[in-house]
């Protein structure tokens, strides 16, 4: 069974319509590569999965919880969908170990010295023990990020959205963050990235998506996709960026 | 032209003045923390809150700030109880400082949550927290340390224009102050020494909420 699945999924902001019938199955585990062109939807697709926008037809289910009803209780769904932005979005007026141990406190109310410990503990994982009582403006971009993983990695979710996470950083602290979702992935977490960076949707995904005026135009193997883009739409794309 | 200065005049009412100054600094104070409690209510009403409460606290806003406080105070003290609502001058004098300055608040306090990018309340959200968790753990301590310099000055704004309550008879250091010329007819050594006051008063707020500002919002 699909842990996130979208069933024909349209949205429009005004009278410009971003989604066009989005269909999409990920399974537990599945490492999800959206590339497409700017404007093709692929982050707003991304926000539609854990309620940060509304949608107007269609359906997604998340970890069993239907997205987008009036109804849907966001702060159960949220509890499950981890997200990290492409501006990392730290709490500027606290740590690295307090911007990860907020929500774990507040939401999920367990105590500072428990949330202190899982906090070490995320933080480690990705490579920034040392860095837990810095605050966001002593931390280089990169090192932002991953604190920003760790954040999201603190209240245990099941699937984490990566919303272009490396667009923001200078080039050489990129391999940074992906290395730290390389190995998220060997975990064996599910991930779903919007991402430009070809080479690892390639090598890490394990299904890529290309998304094209708001439609899934092409997916698959990201491997055999790219060796073999059938839509003239996708070779192009991939000539451009790759 | 000569005048000749006798401050010794006004020993004898050493204690009318020191009342009069401990009534300031008192008024001040306490409408000063309901008045910013009150702000940061309004302005999270408004920004966060439901649309039909948003207008109800934008008429409350506008009303206040394009209306002279002295209106306000007289509204309050001689208007009120004509619906029965009878206050006395120190109930009414604080009531008017906390409307007045929760108005002003309000709008500071509001540019301050407008101020916080967008991005942080979708990360506090994404997180599942609630919106009012968003506001209160992520939103409201990045407000206040924007605008805290603007929110002081408004205080001390305040501190000074509560002179105006001596028109009701609230006894502050102005009412003190025209007890006293209206008894011993120094009027120039009075208000001299009252202004002085009101001087030092405004300067030791600044530097005292500077030094608090210093605490509460440790630099980074």
């Amino acid at each position: 069974m699909s842990l996130v699945s979208i069933r024909d999924v349209r949205k429009s902001f005004g009278p410009n319509e971003v989604l066009k019938g989005v269909s999409l199955e990920i399974a537990k585990g599945d490492v999800v590569a959206i590339i497409g062109r700017s404007g093709s939807g692929k982050s707003t697709l991304l926000r539609c999965i854990n309620g940060l926008e509304t949608y107007q037809s269609g359906a997604i289910v998340a970890d069993g919880i239907e997205v987008g009803g009036a109804s849907t209780n966001l702060r159960e769904l949220r509890r499950h969908v981890g997200m990290v932005f492409q501006q990392f979005n730290l709490f500027p007026h606290l740590t690295a170990a307090e911007n990860v141990m907020l929500a774990p406190t507040v939401v999920n109310k367990v105590s500072k010295a428990e949330a202190r410990t899982t906090a070490a503990e995320v933080l480690a994982k990705v490579g920034l023990s040392e860095k837990m009582d810095a605050y966001p403006s002593e931390l280089s971009g990169g090192q932002q990020q991953r604190v920003a993983i760790a954040r999201s990695l603190a209240m245990r979710p099941k699937v984490l959205l990566c919303d272009e996470i490396t667009s923001a950083l200078d080039p050489e602290l990129v391999n940074e963050v992906l290395r730290v979702v390389e190995q998220l992935a060997r975990e064996g977490m599910t991930l779903i990235l919007v991402t430009h960076e070809m080479r690892f949707a390639r090598d890490v995904g394990t299904k890529l998506v290309f998304m094209h005026h708001g439609k899934v135009h092409e997916e698959g193997v990201p491997k055999e996709v790219f060796a073999a883009p059938r839509t003239p739409e996708l070779q192009q794309f991939v000539g451009q960026v790759g | 032209m000569s005048y000749k200065l006798q401050f010794t005049e006004l020993l004898p009412y050493w204690n009318v003045l020191l009342y009069g100054l401990l009534f300031t600094i008192v008024l001040t104070v306490v409408s000063t923390a309901a008045g910013i409690a009150v702000g940061t209510a309004s302005a999270a009403a408004r920004t966060f809150g439901p649309l039909w409460l948003g207008r109800i606290v934008a008429v409350y806003v506008e009303l206040i700030r394009n209306t002279p406080f002295i209106v306000q105070l007289f509204f309050i003290f001689f208007g009120l109880p004509a619906l029965g609502l009878k206050l006395s001058e120190s109930t009414a004098a604080f009531l008017a400082m906390v409307i007045n300055l929760g108005a002003y608040s309000t709008e500071i306090i509001r540019a301050g949550i407008e101020a916080v990018p967008k991005g942080h309340i979708e990360a506090g959200l994404s997180l599942a927290m609630s919106k009012w968790e968003v506001l209160r753990h992520i939103v409201l301590n990045q407000a206040f340390r924007k605008i805290y310099p603007a929110l002081s000055s408004q205080i001390i704004i305040v501190m000074l224009g509560s002179a105006v309550v001596s028109q009701i008879s609230a006894e502050d250091l102005t009412y003190a102050a025209n007890f006293v010329a209206s008894r011993n007819f120094r009027n120039f050594e009075v208000y001299l020494l009252v202004a002085l006051a009101y001087l030092l008063l405004a300067l030791l707020t600044r530097s005292l909420l500077r030094a608090l500002g210093r605490v509460i919002f440790k630099a980074r």
